[in-house]
């Protein structure tokens, strides 16, 4: 047994391991008995709506992606919370995944179901079709046969991205902002085809000459990063927009921005636009962080579900745009004093002029 | 089979390279050469780490364990619960759910577990046939993409009647799988260069190939800027076996006809008896007058062209749309699929059908209990790592080692301490790569 004593060493530091961690009290009270005063809480409080039950299937980035599956758990979370409604979640693994999740949801009796991206349209609309009794909603996209029981959640986010790309071409000291993508897909895109009007529109009325690296809204081509995942690849692309001298910069690619940000960090000089969430408080770089693009989706979700509960569910599809807040453009925070008051007294007048119609951000990307 | 080994001198030019391939080779051929008391057992061993890892991660368990000391019999029937029904879960989303609302629903989960199982085999056939002939291919995830890719095009770009149209976007795909094989087959048997890398890189060209396809208007015939093509025409789609209500399709045909043909190939066939000789000895079966060559590409081709039709069989099946995560992880789990069956027909046809209800029982474990669909993943991965050691399985269960050498006597020993000790002792393929 040559290896008796490191192996007794193992076995006992693991039994002390258990040991410490096991000592806590019992509850006081029989656990049986405060589960069943909870659910007699539970009964009267909820006001018969713990039987409405809203269900969440996510794509392949899973609840922990800080971007739209995140946003659209949290607003889930928040409506169990407030309405105390049940839940059921499920993750997709891989796109074959969506069928067969959305319909454990459905089979499981969910009132209402959301698929959260446009690769879930199909498996939605099927799902839509095949139960009218049952309400569903699909995020980013619309559904191809508009059931009557399908509401699409979609975001005007081109409009927010103007207000951002105006913001930043006043800002920038070299003339120079940047943008780049996860992956080229509409509700990425339509994020940079607006911060290219913002900019331009800044260049018009200043007769200034901002110019805008990453994105060429007319080719629809610019940079993209190739994921969600590769912080290291948004960290490359920022230090080669940053040696473009560069000076704000808009990655549109959850997580991706992050290696952006660390970039921005190590330059001192430069700024960062972050989008989804507001930056400054969901992630550590609120000090690098101009302003964020904001889409709702986390609030979206809640009010559908709060249409849900009440039974006044439609199929109208919710267009977030800035007049419903569905999208906006967050505080500067740190930057509050930096930004001077006529850049400010500016996003108020275009955010009317957009609200009015006066001016229209064209999209190809932008939800129809 | 041979145990031999010939020496690679590592002085030689390449030696190294050479010897860790034949290393490579010969662990794939063990593999292929453990029992099936061993798979069996490696299925229950990751079942019960599947039931730590649940119970580990599971709050009603947690807190349990808490006051573990106070009242020890809460953590215990908690654990039981969790267990129970996470895995009777796993058991009705994948054989037979008792719970359904109707007789319907009651069967439909085998007919899902088949459903999942179409692709898996088809691949892991594929694979299955380079193992056996001693190349790793590493590639189905490509072979699968260009496979879903090309049926894909052909189901929805042409307009054609009834039986041809299926016929020809089933051909369609096995072809674009069959090329992409074919690249790195030929490559390996005119320049000598390693499939293993080869297909690997291949994997990658193959994803952004598709990426850059679904940009393209002229290929995604949708109208919309969305990266996912029009879906495939009714009459290219494979169709259904039991009617409305469940997904299970003739591809499932298509998987036991190419079940019975590899075994054809394999062991009836003057092609298949040569794949096998070059998969034990290259030089030996030179020497005997085999085309090495030549049967080195035809096994990937033939090979990428059976996972090119598992992709093709997925999407016009199942999927009817190519979408950039049209493979998921088909490409790797068929890797898997194909050790599980021990690089047999039938064995992979069985480890399909295996990992096709694991997926399938995932989906309603983690709708109905909460458990992560992950575990699943770890259920699979642990029974792949098991049977590639099968010293640490007869530690386990206390089975007699095969050499007829008698195992150590000690019988109410902690199992980690002997699975540490076998683990020490040199096993019999160490002995011999050494």
């Amino acid at each position: 047994m040559r290896s008796f004593t490191p192996k007794a060493l193992f076995s006992l530091a693991a039994v002390g391991v258990l040991a410490l961690s096991a000592c806590g009290e019992a509850p006081e009270d029989e656990p049986e008995e405060d589960d069943a005063a909870a659910e007699e809480n539970g009964d009267t409080q909820a006001e018969d709506n713990s039987d409405y039950t809203a269900c969440l299937v996510s794509d392949a980035g899973g609840w922990d992606d800080q971007s739209f599956n995140e946003s659209a758990f949290t607003g889930l979370q928040n409506a169990v919370e407030d309405f105390e409604i049940s839940e059921s979640t499920a993750e997709s693994s891989s796109d074959s995944d969506f069928g067969p999740n959305v319909d454990a949801m459905v089979q499981q009796g969910c009132d209402l179901t959301f698929g959260v991206g446009f690769l879930l349209e199909d498996a939605i609309d099927e799902a839509a079709q095949g139960n009218p009794d049952q309400s569903f909603g699909i995020i980013d996209a619309t559904l191809p046969s508009e059931p009557e029981n399908g509401k699409p959640l979609v975001f005007n986010t081109s409009e927010a991205a103007y207000l951002a790309g105006y913001v930043a071409a006043s800002m920038t000291e070299t003339d120079t902002v940047a943008t780049f993508g996860g992956i080229q897909i509409p509700s990425v895109t339509v994020f940079m085809d607006g911060f290219a009007d913002g900019v331009e529109r800044y260049n018009d009325d200043n007769d200034a000459d901002v110019s805008l690296l990453g994105w060429d809204k007319e080719a629809q081509d610019g940079s993209f990063s190739g994921d969600f995942d590769d912080q290291s690849a948004g960290r490359a692309l920022t230090e080669q927009f940053l040696a473009q001298d560069a000076d704000i910069i808009m990655p549109v690619a959850g997580p991706v921005g992050l290696g952006a940000a660390g970039a921005i960090e190590d330059d001192g000089d430069a700024k960062l636009i972050w989008v989804d969430t507001d930056g400054y408080e969901s992630t550590d770089y609120g000090d690098i962080i101009l302003t964020s693009v904001l889409k709702q989706i986390a609030q979206a979700v809640y009010d559908t579900v709060e249409e849900g509960v009440s039974g006044e569910f439609t199929a109208e599809p919710y267009v977030g745009d800035l007049e419903n807040d569905g999208v906006g453009l967050a505080p500067f925070h740190d930057f509050e004093d930096e930004v001077p008051d006529e850049v400010k007294d500016k996003i108020e007048e275009l955010t009317a002029e957009i609200i009015s119609g006066d001016t229209v951000v064209e999209s190809e990307n932008a939800p129809q | 089979m041979s145990t031999e080994k010939k020496n690679n001198d590592p002085a030689e030019p390449g030696g190294a390279l050479k010897e860790a391939e034949s290393r490579l080779h010969y662990a794939v051929r063990e593999l292929s050469q453990s029992s099936w008391v061993i798979t069996l057992l490696s299925v229950v061993v990751a079942l019960v780490v599947g039931a730590l890892l649940i119970l580990a991660t599971n709050p009603q368990v947690q807190s349990t364990m808490g006051y573990f000391f106070a009242q020890p019999g809460d953590f215990f029937l908690t654990s039981f619960e969790v267990i129970r029904d996470a895995y009777s879960a796993l058991f009705r989303g994948a054989v037979y759910d008792w719970q359904a609302a109707t007789p319907e629903r009651s069967i439909r989960p085998i007919t899902e577990t088949l459903v999942n199982a179409v692709p898996l085999i088809l691949a892991g056939l594929g694979i299955a046939i380079g193992f056996r002939s001693g190349m790793l291919n590493i590639g189905g995830q490509g072979q699968i993409i260009l496979g879903a890719t090309c049926a894909a095009f052909i189901g929805y770009a042409y307009q054609l009647p009834l039986g041809a149209h299926l016929l020809l976007a089933l051909v369609g795909g096995a072809l674009g799988g069959a090329i992409w094989g074919g690249i790195a087959g030929v490559l390996k048997a005119k320049t000598g260069a390693n499939e293993v890398i080869v297909t690997i890189m291949l994997n990658n060209i193959a994803l952004y190939l598709l990426a850059w396809l679904l940009r393209q208007q002229w290929f995604v015939q949708t109208g919309s800027n969305q990266p996912i093509s029009a879906p495939v025409e009714d009459s290219a789609r494979l169709f259904g076996l039991l009617g409305g209500g469940f997904r299970l399709h003739a591809g499932i045909l298509l998987a036991i006809a190419a079940t019975v043909f590899v075994w054809w190939l394999l062991e009836r066939s003057t092609l298949g008896f040569e794949f096998r000789a070059i998969g034990e000895n290259p030089e030996a079966a030179r020497t005997a007058g085999v085309n090495v060559p030549k049967a080195t590409a035809l096994v990937l081709i033939i090979g990428g062209g059976l996972c090119g039709l598992g992709g093709a069989a997925h999407l016009l099946g199942t999927e009817y749309r190519l979408g950039a995560g049209i493979a998921g992880t088909l490409g790797f789990d068929a890797i898997t699929v194909a050790l599980l069956g021990r690089s047999k027909p039938l064995g992979t046809f069985l480890a399909g059908v295996l990992f096709g209800g694991l997926r399938a029982g995932g989906v309603l474990m983690q709708a109905q209990t909460g458990t992560p669909i992950d575990i699943v993943l770890v259920l699979q991965s642990v029974i792949v790592l098991l049977i590639a050691a099968p010293p640490l399985v007869r530690a386990i269960f206390f089975l007699p080692n095969p050499d007829g050498k008698p195992r150590s006597t000690g019988r109410r020993r902690l199992r980690n301490q002997q699975a540490a000790e076998a683990a020490e002792q040199p096993t019999p393929t160490q002995e011999v790569s050494k």
